[in-house]
């Protein structure tokens, strides 16, 4: 018993954060787990409409953001009491969204008709429609929030478009069905990973803004087949030092230097790994693992998986508030 | 020099405003050839009249969308013939000016229109023959097949046998020269990947009165007196690619066993319940267009003009030579909706994918199976590798 309590105490002290949550889209049981990140417990599970998939959460983290792709429209809940406080209207079939730094607009990827919405958070109403490749998946901004990156999974293209006017200010082709695209947190770099081409595009981002394609990661894992090694989900560390891109039916997280962009090393983690984020603090990554229903935590600093939670079914995106 | 010349083309940061690339215009057609034909054994396999070319219309919604941004248009023109008028459906594309074809026809039509077309350097994309020798002896230089061989159908058929342990085939093949190929392609299948034919019958009945209103008594009398005093076996293969006895075969069996090949399971390249690897998207985009379910057909004919469009957005030419080498090289890749990108043999010319196992509801299965193993793709162990193949064209 004595040694219990010792073991407790111990582990309060090497984790002096404040408990988050984090909550997970789960696509197929049309729900929302909610996990504490110091016990790693579900301590709920709540309704989040039909198909929810992109997730995100306002700066102040009072606000969750739910893409219920089936609903055609952006659930918004409170962190808090887990209720369904308003609606956005999204365009059809939303998949993957991105925020405005001060929490307003929304940016949305319509896959089903080629399409971003631009939605205002706080009048609830579409600001702009914007057209775009075949289905647009992937979403970032940029550092200085000057631009909004989206992918379009058929096209094959990057499209860089300006929040001042809602144009297309530049496209870039880069390989089969890009998935995600990742500023780095000084607006310098961005990641774009493509599925079936296997790679993660690298491109210096000017000071204006402007992409210039330099390099592209691949992949080799022995004993898995190149064919599944397919980057899906991204995140690169504030500092810009590693990027942690999700492997998709590889069930592998790669942990890539940011800055040689050499391949580190490959974390193991469930199956048909998804999407990625990190705590705020940035000490934990967390991975959905959409076939075996779970999530993986994985500790920043060692590189390593320490933990699998079971979540809904399907899981597809995460998010985590303080 | 070429590939080297892509692939730096490929790195360079296409900043393209639309007109930063060349100005393009890509034009093709899809040519079918309508033959007269028995209703089929199901409702559900009447052919729609768009058959094919509801592909083509999607394609070019897809093809033209990322064209917008680069400058590049798609315009694809559908013809329907008869098998007496296909040569001078042909001859008016060709005199036209289109050089990329599409065509949805049986093995000897294909053969004589490609080399009419190659005389005026058409490039051409078989959509519909599975025949094997088309990939083989019969190969030509102008002749790109999306569709799969009857090899390779049976392959991916085989494979699946063989990782259920259904290692004992009853093979049931029809009387027509076209079932004989497909039970060709299932007793090579068996040879290649250790099954084994106990029992190798050819199905002579003729066909039923379903239709009538009891139709289906007999149909139910008939064929198990047709299929007893077998040896034991584990499934029952059906080769009927003429469509008149392997859709009734599953609950008609003398001893219940699987059905799989032209009944039961079989091997397609898509059907409108796919959902996997984002092909929901693709079934939306598909039915909101057309009003219908996809066939293998049309996303045969689909999948042949995003290779064009493919080869048309990174390689940055119309020209069918550049599109057939541009297709061909190591620089090519597509994705499908199958989970991995699909690429062309480049001994010939027959594009690599994933064969889907389909029930009539459900993909049961996609082959090729865990386990198969190849030492330049998994998508080689279906049809005829580089080594069997006797193709020259492409060398």
């Amino acid at each position: 018993m004595k040694a219990l309590i010792l073991s407790t105490a111990l582990a309060l002290a090497a984790t002096p954060v404040l408990a988050g949550k984090a909550f997970v889209s789960n696509e197929r049981s049309n729900d929302i787990t909610v996990i504490d990140t110091e016990t790693w417990e579900v301590i709920e599970t709540f309704h989040g409409g039909n198909r929810p998939r992109g997730i995100t959460a306002s700066p102040d983290g009072k606000l969750l953001y739910v893409c219920a792709s089936d609903d055609n429209i952006v659930r918004v809940f409170d962190t808090e009491t887990y209720k369904e406080v308003y609606t956005l209207p999204s365009g059809p079939d939303p998949e993957l969204f991105v925020l405005h730094p001060s929490g307003n607009p929304l940016y949305i990827a319509n896959e089903d008709d080629n399409l971003v919405t631009v939605t205002d958070t706080e009048t609830r109403t579409i600001l702009a429609e914007i057209p775009v490749g075949i289905e647009p998946e992937g979403m970032g901004i940029s550092a200085d929030a000057k631009y909004v990156v989206n992918t379009s999974e058929t096209t094959n293209m990057a499209h860089f478009i300006s929040t001042e006017d809602y144009e297309i200010k530049h496209n870039v082709l880069v390989d089969q069905r890009p998935r995600y695209a990742q500023y780095t947190a000084d607006g310098a770099r961005l990641f774009v990973t493509s599925e079936i081409g296997g790679t993660v595009s690298v491109m210096d981002i000017a000071e204006d803004g402007t992409p210039d394609l330099v390099d592209k990661i691949g992949f080799e894992v022995s004993g898995v087949l190149s064919e599944w090694l397919q980057p899906v989900g991204a995140k690169v560390t504030s500092d810009g030092a590693r990027l942690f891109v999700a492997l998709g039916p590889a069930n592998r997280v790669a942990v890539i230097d940011a800055q040689s962009l050499e391949v580190l090393d490959y974390i193991l983690v469930g199956q048909r790994v998804w999407q990625l984020s990190f705590t705020p603090d940035e000490k934990f990554l967390l991975t959905t693992n959409g076939n075996s229903n779970d999530i993986t935590v994985i500790d920043v600093a060692s590189e390593k998986a320490i933990k699998s939670i079971p979540v809904g079914q399907q899981p597809w995106g995460v998010v985590v508030v303080d | 020099m070429r590939v080297l010349v892509m692939t730096l083309w490929a790195l360079c940061s296409l900043t393209a405003f639309a007109g930063a690339g060349l100005a393009l215009d890509a034009r093709a057609a899809v040519l079918r050839i309508d033959y007269p034909t028995l209703l089929p054994i199901s409702r559900y396999d009447l052919t729609p009249a768009d058959l094919g070319f509801a592909g083509a219309a999607l394609a070019d919604e897809d093809n033209g969308t990322t064209g917008s941004f680069l400058g590049h248009t798609y315009e694809t023109t559908t013809v329907a013939t008869p098998p007496e008028r296909a040569d001078a459906a042909l001859d008016a594309l060709i005199a036209d000016g289109v050089r990329i074809l599409v065509i949805l026809a049986r093995a000897d039509d294909l053969l004589r229109l490609t080399d009419r077309a190659a005389e005026a350097g058409a490039l051409v994309f078989n959509a519909a023959a599975p025949d094997t020798a088309l990939r083989d002896q019969a190969c030509r230089a102008n002749l790109l097949h999306i569709a799969p061989s009857h090899t390779m159908n049976a392959d991916a058929v085989a494979q699946f046998a063989i990782w259920k342990k259904w290692t004992d085939w009853f093979l049931l093949e029809g009387i027509n020269p076209a079932d004989q190929a497909m039970g060709a392609a299932f007793r090579a299948a068996a040879n290649k990947f250790g099954a084994r034919i106990v029992e190798d019958r050819s199905f002579a009945d003729p066909s039923r009165s379903r239709r009538t209103d009891s139709g289906h008594v007999l149909v139910q009398r008939q064929l198990p007196l047709d299929t007893q005093g077998t040896r034991e076996h584990d499934v029952v293969i059906a080769a009927d690619a003429t469509d008149y006895f392997a859709r009734y075969l599953s609950y008609h069996l003398w001893t219940p066993r699987p059905v799989m090949g032209a009944g039961g399971l079989r091997p397609v390249t898509m059907h409108g319940a796919h959902e996997a690897w984002g092909a929901t998207q693709y079934q939306t985009r598909f039915e909101e267009l057309t009003g219908r379910y996809v066939q293998p057909e049309d996303y045969n004919v689909w999948l042949a003009l995003r290779v064009v469009g493919e080869a048309v957005t990174r390689a940055n030419t119309v020209d069918p030579d550049g599109i057939r080498d541009y297709a061909l090289s190591d620089t090519f890749e597509l994705a499908a909706f199958k989970g991995q990108k699909v690429t062309f043999r480049d001994w010939n010319g027959q594009l690599r994918q994933p064969i889907l196992l389909y029930d009539g509801m459900i993909t049961v299965s996609v082959s090729p199976q865990d386990g198969f193993l190849h030492r330049t793709s998994p998508l080689d162990t279906l049809g005829l590798d580089r080594p069997e193949s006797t193709c020259t064209a492409f060398n």
